[in-house]
């Protein structure tokens, strides 16, 4: 399984999805709706939940909108990779096959200091919360390693263990390179010319960042906010062969939670409100978890 | 004898849980071995970060044989109820023994081998840990507080068989996960277990670990002739973080030394959990670092000291940005803005209102501490600002300290001089900069004292703003019955009420409580009302300014108010959402000027007391600490005063005076009199009309008359005058003729004059005592 170390930002996301397809992980593509974290992904809220195995692996942008910094801060994206890895039942050895991923990226754990240091994960826009760590490398967190314990506020039995690694971040540090625009994107030998990250973001970066702290409409984003909302009860509602349509609902969820972000990066949301906004999100999502599990345990 | 050996091996285990998993881990032990009629010789627990071990010596092979005798029924008792025996026993009629007309059963029990009541122990033991948080894991019904993934459980070299949901017990232990081998290994006792432990690079003691960085540390410090700034907590917590603890020296960006030392080593120790280091004998951090791997790496650590070093300075650019987004001008007002939208507390309102009263407040005692008033209120109008501040959302302990240093850095003081020198301005002209290095301190340490340690604010400013601070908490959570119970006090009540004692103690400020908490009242009340009369201006058409009005208060605020007065009307309340439609500015004024917090529970007639009875008990534990009699206490304290520092003089007046032989003997004649009178005003006596001295009087009694009409009137002078240790000495003087009365005069005469004279004498006595203490109190 011994193959060369990745030298650049691409080759590292192969080797962790080669890694985890060796593994036995489904290897999935993003969700195709703007979401804050990877674990927003149907693959690891809906799939946590329910008796139902379930591996997979995949990458998920992650949208922070807030984040943005026009591309001129070395660490901070409004726009950035998450690898994502969800296993459930987590496997007795689930630290190990985390520690052999490290590896297989090039890291030397008898060079490196590896530590699993306390962290308890919590999401409240999805009611879920775990335990676990954040995994230090030489001081620098690579990975959120989670045992989710409720998601939606339901128990997940089977236990799933959640994987999390800042790719960006990570490959940084893998690399050596203190700019993330700076990081090699493809191979940096290849024959058809080498590119940076910076080449194929930083532009995304500079206009988003203005899109998100001055470009939206805000009273647009309310209207569609709210339109969303409206929209998971009546898709959880319809009955379809004897089922509501709860993906398509979370779907409407993950939107809402999307224009929130991006309503609290234009400065449209009092600190009063941030937490009634939260707890709407939250109630939907909610109301999702619960139908899904149902559909689950009903098949 | 034979040793017990367990160890629960499972995934990192959180620092913080380790030393209290050890010490339940020895109280379950022993508990159960106990119960099981054990008394092992030695037994020890270690608790480490990926493992809780248990060693237990001199542990039999098996329970002794126990012979066990039981009463049975009497003879001719009811049939059922020798039935019911028997099956109990397990024995037959003809088993039992007749005694004394009662049947007795003789059980031999045969003592249970060791191993199966270890099983069992251990079992108990897992099942029952009380984690401050657990979980589950894959498809283990089992909580742990991480997985667990191995039982390792030998008894007298032999492995103790059971399984706990699928956890075989073994012998096998493991090591480091990444030095050595990395491989298990099998162990049969202790020793093999320590060596075993140690050929895989784990040291399993955690007072091995932390002397092992402590070492490391200085060894790594002296070569570079640095020192360790110690820090016990965070040594506690990489101790539990490592295995193999190695310190690792790394390298700071020195352009970083001019941020604040606080923010580096807050920075280092909540981010990073590093020790920060100073140069040998210099007052401020050198540029470096210490970070406690868990590897002792082949490169010397090289790798790991550069990857720290990039850590840290991403995290000091970090720091930079907050502390120069903080620095510009403007900041404060900005920030008081932001107060209005960070809840206090749902029934209290916002940071914004709780500032409006304490700076209210702090204009009331300001003079009484010798401060400025318009000072007082400018130092607390900004004393939370800095809550509102990037840093400080950051890094929440450095509250106050961050206000100090931005409000110095707005008025052009230095802030940070790394090497000591100071170029204050001189104090005493009354500048301007000399105003604001006091506004500054008042800010900075107004939420002194933080606990027993901690030093009291000295400057009168700093002081009217800490009382101010501390009294709007106490009579605010009073207000709303948030009063601590036994153990609980999650407002830390009780901190803040020995804050105000302390304070106004140490400094020995004349503020009596009563005033101080009806002040504290007033300054809640007045805050109220404006929204109240705002409101009440607005008509139905003005919506908006009443929906900004009442959002000052905060949404958890209305909510509490809405759910307390039943208006909701116009307002949509979802668990989750406050909503507005159109509704009633009018009505809403009405319904909040009906539920003031402070108006409303403060016109409740035991309120204050409440609170005062409360400063009283915290003053009590106070004095007592420091070895005052709590008598004496009590006997000041029912004089009902409230002012600290001449209720601590006259406890200090009264212990000394009853040291003497004078003292001694009063407080005896005190208690003859009292006793007399007490028995006389049962029957019905009070003394009514001048108290005189009677043609036919004694010699004790006109003794006495002449003492009490010196004592008397030098008594109130002293008193007046607070010179406790005078007052003392007047009452000295009524020993004698106090004593002579009682030995040589007949109260109870027959002569109902003379009788009613005495006894007046007698209450002169008591009363004129009764003006430094009440003598009834105290034992003796």
């Amino acid at each position: 399984m011994s193959r060369p170390k990745p030298t650049s930002f691409q080759a590292l996301i192969l080797t962790l999805h080669n890694y985890w397809s060796e593994h036995g992980c489904a290897i999935l593509q993003p969700h195709d709706i703007e979401v804050g974290a990877g674990t927003l992904h149907p693959a690891t809220v809906l799939r946590a939940l329910g008796p139902k195995p379930w591996n997979a692996a995949y990458v998920q942008p992650s949208r922070r909108p807030g984040d943005g910094r026009y591309g001129e801060n070395p660490n901070r994206l409004q726009h950035y990779y998450q690898y994502q890895v969800i296993l459930k039942p987590n496997p007795p050895n689930m630290q190990d096959l985390y520690l052999g991923s490290l590896e297989a990226i090039g890291l030397d754990l008898r060079l490196h200091d590896i530590r699993f240091v306390e962290d308890d994960w919590e999401n409240p826009t999805v009611g879920a919360w775990g335990l676990g760590w954040e995994v230090w490398c030489d001081g620098m967190e690579v990975s959120q390693y989670t045992y989710f314990q409720q998601v939606g506020g339901l128990d997940v039995s089977p236990v799933a263990g959640e994987l999390t690694y800042g790719l960006e971040r990570l490959a940084m540090y893998v690399f050596g390179v203190d700019n993330v625009y700076d990081l090699p994107f493809n191979d940096p030998d290849s024959p058809l010319g080498a590119m940076t990250y910076g080449d194929v973001f930083l532009e995304n970066e500079r206009q988003h960042s203005e899109a998100n702290f001055h470009g939206y409409d805000v009273a647009v984003l309310k209207g569609q906010f709210e339109d969303m909302e409206r929209q998971v009860p009546l898709m959880l509602a319809r009955d379809y062969q004897g089922k509501s349509l709860v993906l398509p609902a979370y779907d409407m969820v993950l939107k809402a939670s999307h224009l929130f972000n991006l309503m609290n990066a234009r400065g449209a949301i009092a600190v009063a409100e941030r937490a009634s906004y939260i707890g709407r999100i939250r109630d939907l999502c909610k109301m999702c978890a619960s139908e899904w599990v149902k559909q689950q345990e009903a098949a | 004898m034979p040793q017990l050996l367990l160890e629960l091996f499972s995934e990192e285990i959180p620092a913080r849980m380790q030393a209290n998993a050890a010490r339940d881990l020895e109280r379950m032990a022993r508990e159960h071995l106990a119960a099981a009629g054990f008394l092992p010789e030695a037994l020890k627990t270690f608790a480490g970060p990926r493992r809780l071990t248990l060693v237990v010596e001199g542990l039999p092979i098996a329970q002794a044989d126990r012979k066990e005798e039981l009463k049975g029924p009497r003879v001719g008792a009811p049939p059922q109820a020798m039935e019911g025996f028997l099956r109990k026993a397990g024995l037959t009629q003809d088993q039992l023994v007749e005694r004394d007309g009662v049947y007795m059963a003789f059980i031999e029990k045969t003592g249970r081998p060791t191993p199966e009541i270890i099983a069992e122990m251990v079992e108990a033991i897992v099942r029952g840990f009380a984690w401050p948080k657990s979980m589950t894991w894959g498809t283990c019904k089992l909580r742990w507080v991480r997985p667990l993934k191995r039982i390792l459980c030998v008894f007298d070299r032999e492995i103790v068989p059971f399984s706990i949901e699928g956890i075989e017990s073994s012998d096998i232990s493991e090591g480091h996960r990444f030095m050595g081998d990395a491989q298990p290994f099998r162990v049969r006792d202790f020793d093999e277990y320590a060596k075993g432990l140690n050929d895989h690079f784990v040291v399993l003691d955690v007072e091995e670990r932390k002397a092992r960085i402590l070492e490391g540390c200085k060894t790594l410090c002296f070569a570079r002739n640095l020192e360790l700034v110690e820090d016990l907590g965070l040594l506690e917590e990489v101790a539990g973080l490592a295995e193999w603890p190695t310190p690792v020296l790394g390298d700071m960006d020195p352009s970083f030394l001019d941020l604040p030392p606080e923010v580096i080593r807050t920075s280092m120790r909540t981010h990073q959990k590093y020790f920060a280091v100073k140069k040998q004998g210099e007052a401020g951090l050198a540029a470096h670092f210490i970070t406690v791997a868990n590897i002792q790496a082949a490169d010397g650590g090289k790798v790991i000291a550069e990857g720290n070093a990039k850590v840290l300075s991403a995290r000091l650019s970090d720091a930079r940005f907050f502390w120069d987004e903080d620095c510009k001008p403007g900041a404060f007002e900005g920030w008081l803005d932001k107060l209005s939208g960070v809840t206090f507390h749902a029934k209290l309102g916002t940071m914004a209102q709780r500032v409006e009263r304490i700076v209210a407040l702090a204009g009331e005692i300001a003079p009484r501490v010798g401060a400025d008033v318009g000072m007082a209120k400018e130092a607390t109008r900004l004393a939370k600002a800095d809550l509102a501040s990037g840093m400080v959302s950051e890094f929440p302990e450095l509250q106050g300290l961050m206000g100090r240093y931005y409000y110095r850095a707005q008025n052009g003081l230095a802030v940070v001089s790394p090497q000591g020198v100071s170029n204050e301005p001189k104090l005493g002209q009354g500048n301007a900069a000399e105003q604001a290095i006091i506004v500054a301190d008042a800010i900075g340490h107004h939420y002194r004292p933080q606990g027993p340690s901690d030093a009291v604010p000295t400057a009168p400013l700093s002081v009217a703003v800490a009382l101010a601070d501390k009294l709007d908490t106490l009579v605010g959570f009073f207000a709303i019955d948030e009063k601590p119970t036994g153990s609980k006090d999650p407002y830390a009540l009780r901190r803040s009420s020995l804050g105000v004692i302390r304070t106004i103690l140490e400094n020995g400020v004349r503020l009596p409580l009563r005033s101080a908490i009806s002040a504290a009242v007033d300054a809640g009340m007045a805050a109220e009302q404006p929204v109240i009369a705002k409101l009440a201006s607005l008509d139905d058409s003005q919506q908006s300014e009443a929906r900004e009005l009442l959002e000052h208060h905060g949404l958890d605020y209305m909510r509490a108010l809405s759910r307390e007065t039943g208006i909701t009307s116009g307002i949509n309340l979802h668990p989750s959402v406050f909503i507005y439609s159109s509704f009633s500015p009018g009505a809403f004024a009405k319904a909040f000027s009906d539920h003031r917090i402070f108006a409303k529970s403060y016109n409740l007639p035991d309120k204050q007391a409440e609170l005062l009875a409360f400063f009283a008990d915290r003053l009590k534990v106070l004095l007592k600490d420091q070895g005052k009699r709590h008598d004496l206490v009590d006997a000041v304290f029912a004089l009902g005063d409230d002012d600290l520092v001449r209720i601590v003089a006259r406890v200090e007046a009264l212990d000394a005076f009853l040291k003497t032989d004078d003292g001694k003997n009063l407080l005896a004649g005190y208690k003859r009199a009292s006793n007399i009178l007490k028995a006389e005003e049962k029957k019905g006596w009070k003394a009514e009309g001048e108290r005189g001295l009677l043609d036919d009087a004694s010699a004790p009694e006109a003794a006495l008359y002449d003492a009490l009409r010196m004592v008397e009137p030098a008594l109130a002078a002293a008193l007046a005058k607070e010179d406790f240790t005078g007052a003392m000495q007047e009452l000295a003087g009524l020993r004698g003729p106090v004593d002579a009365f009682l030995d040589g005069v007949f109260v109870n005469s027959e002569v109902a004059a003379e009788r009613d004279n005495r006894l007046k004498t007698l209450a002169a006595v008591r009363d004129a005592m009764g003006q430094v203490a009440d003598f009834s109190l105290v034992a003796g």
